[in-house]
């Protein structure tokens, strides 16, 4: 048991600045606040989310900060931020093809540029650049491709020369078996601190008197003639005007909890990561055709993406060939790799749609809203996500810019095709 | 990871073989009838179980047959594997 903390609700909730970390340090750091509660489920609330990952709670924090909905719930399976918020490499870029995506992973970016002031919580977001590796005529090609577009919807892109790359990265061996011929870059892009992404956003909900229940798996949805009225959970059923379900990885078992499928699939997404070395590599690079990734965390591990499994599974393991498949390149590219120690592998589950973009989407049930189908890519567009959402819950009607993103575009046929989502196999 | 026993060949590594999702999801047998949201159904919407799924693999750096698996996706166990044409296998009654 942690011991109880004095908390907002008697006192104004506490504002983190240089004066209250002084405040606090002559007080021997006795007086901070709890972050946020952990209040008992009220029987009622207007809107709940089921799944208190970064979407989710960037979902309750919009809904909160610009809507008018009232009383705001996140049930949580697990603890907060658990899954694969705590799992994903933090990448963040908006250099999508599709116009669709430009809009909606442009919208995340442009959130994440002031997301720390927004939150008051520091999020560490570190614009150092992303670079995507040609390593072969093809990819020159699908790099130009890219950088054409980019250009044409606004978005800040760079085509980089062999050298150009080694330059921005020396340690980088471009003349090995996967030799480098250029990069592709945005300099806007770069990562974030993903555990501090979820707290953030936890702690200005909750401010804002959103009630975050962990521990509280979903069950059963309550729904009456086709309109979801709440959820069923293990300390009961929880009425509800709304429910908006961020469930990643496990979004078609709640889809089946309600009665519909969803197009997606859910595969386990392997990461791995070094122990800490002193700072050495400080942008991210990341290689479309060989499937690797790699930046260097502020602690100063080097953390290292590889691929996805095709296979449906959800237990949070991942194959060991494909773990050797990134090591192959890995250690071709960046040969000092080869005298580190790796600390920790492990796998998310990720749900993937057949044409690799989000589905943010009214269901066959009212009132039911689904965010889900982010695959390999989701990090990045946490705050867009949460806000396009949000709206969309709150109105009622698709956001304009979620609104391309619905499920029925696997029936009409309007997929969006965004063989960019991310430097991983599909 | 785990291990497949091929119904051709016998035991080999996972890493010799693809899987192509979900089994058994037949052809519609008049595709004129069908309205858009059918065909969705049919070509993007999958069951996506936790717990025992059948799926289709391919013995692809081996024999290159088709063969399907009885295996539960929450734990990776293997109930079954068994040939286009066999019976289908029982769903195991334990969840693991």
């Amino acid at each position: 048991m942690t011991r109880p903390l004095p908390r907002a609700g008697k006192k104004p909730p506490q504002k983190y600045s240089i004066f209250s970390l002084a405040r606090q340090a002559m007080q021997g750091h006795q007086g901070w606040q709890a972050a946020w509660r952990s209040p008992e489920p009220q029987p009622e609330y207007d809107v709940i989310i089921v799944g208190g990952g970064g979407h989710g709670l960037a979902t309750a924090y919009y809904l909160a900060k610009e809507t008018n909905v009232g009383r705001i719930a996140v049930l949580e399976k697990g603890w907060l931020a658990g899954g694969n918020t705590a799992r994903n490499t933090t990448i963040i870029r908006s250099n999508y093809l599709c116009d669709e995506s430009a809009r909606l992973y442009g919208h995340a970016h442009d959130l994440w540029e002031g997301l720390s002031q927004d939150l008051n919580y520091n999020v560490m977001f570190s614009p150092r650049g992303v670079i995507m590796l040609s390593h072969n005529v093809h990819d020159q090609q699908v790099a130009a491709r890219h950088y054409h577009a980019l250009n044409l919807n606004g978005i800040d892109s760079t085509l980089l020369s062999a050298e150009e790359v080694k330059e921005k990265v020396p340690l980088i061996n471009i003349h090995g078996r996967y030799p480098v011929l250029g990069g592709l870059y945005q300099a806007r892009a770069g990562n974030a601190r993903h555990d501090a992404v979820a707290w953030g956003y936890a702690r200005a909900a909750d401010q804002m008197g959103v009630d975050i229940i962990e521990n509280c798996p979903v069950e059963d949805f309550v729904i009456e003639n086709g309109v979801v009225k709440g959820v069923q959970t293990p300390k009961g059923v929880i009425r509800a005007g709304k429910v908006g379900v961020v469930a990643a990885g496990h979004s078609s078992v709640l889809a089946e909890m309600a009665g519909f499928r969803m197009p997606l699939e859910s595969v386990p997404l392997q990461a791995f990561v070094s122990e800490p070395i002193k700072p050495c590599f400080d942008t991210v690079v990341m290689s479309n055709s060989v499937h690797i990734y790699m930046s260097q965390s502020d602690k100063g591990e080097l953390v290292i993406g590889a691929g996805s499994d095709n296979y449906v599974s959800y237990t949070q393991r991942g194959s060991f060939d494909l773990f050797d498949h990134a090591v192959q390149p890995l250690l071709e590219l960046y040969p000092f790799v080869a005298r580190l120690r790796m600390l920790r592998q492990w796998a998310g589950i990720v749900d993937v749609t057949r044409d690799r973009s989000p589905i943010i989407t009214k269901t066959p049930i009212e009132n039911l809203f689904f965010n889900c189908g982010w695959g390999t890519g989701g990090f990045k567009a946490t705050p867009g996500s949460g806000h396009v959402f949000a709206h969309s819950i709150a109105k009622g009607e698709m956001h304009d810019i979620a609104a391309p993103f619905g499920m029925d575009r696997f029936s009409t046929g309007a997929l969006i095709d965004e063989a960019a989502a991310a430097a991983v196999m599909h | 990871m785990f291990i497949i026993d091929c119904p051709w060949c016998g035991t080999r590594d996972q890493s010799e073989f693809t899987t192509h999702g979900e089994a058994h999801i037949t052809r519609p047998e008049d595709p004129e009838t069908l309205d858009d949201a059918e065909w969705a159904q049919y070509v993007f919407y999958r069951n996506n179980v936790k717990g025992w799924y059948r799926e289709r693999w391919v013995h692809s750096s081996g024999c290159g047959r088709w063969f399907n698996l009885l295996r539960n996706t929450a734990s990776d166990a293997i109930a079954a594997s068994y040939r286009p044409e066999d019976p289908l296998p029982p769903l195991p009654e334990d969840s693991y």
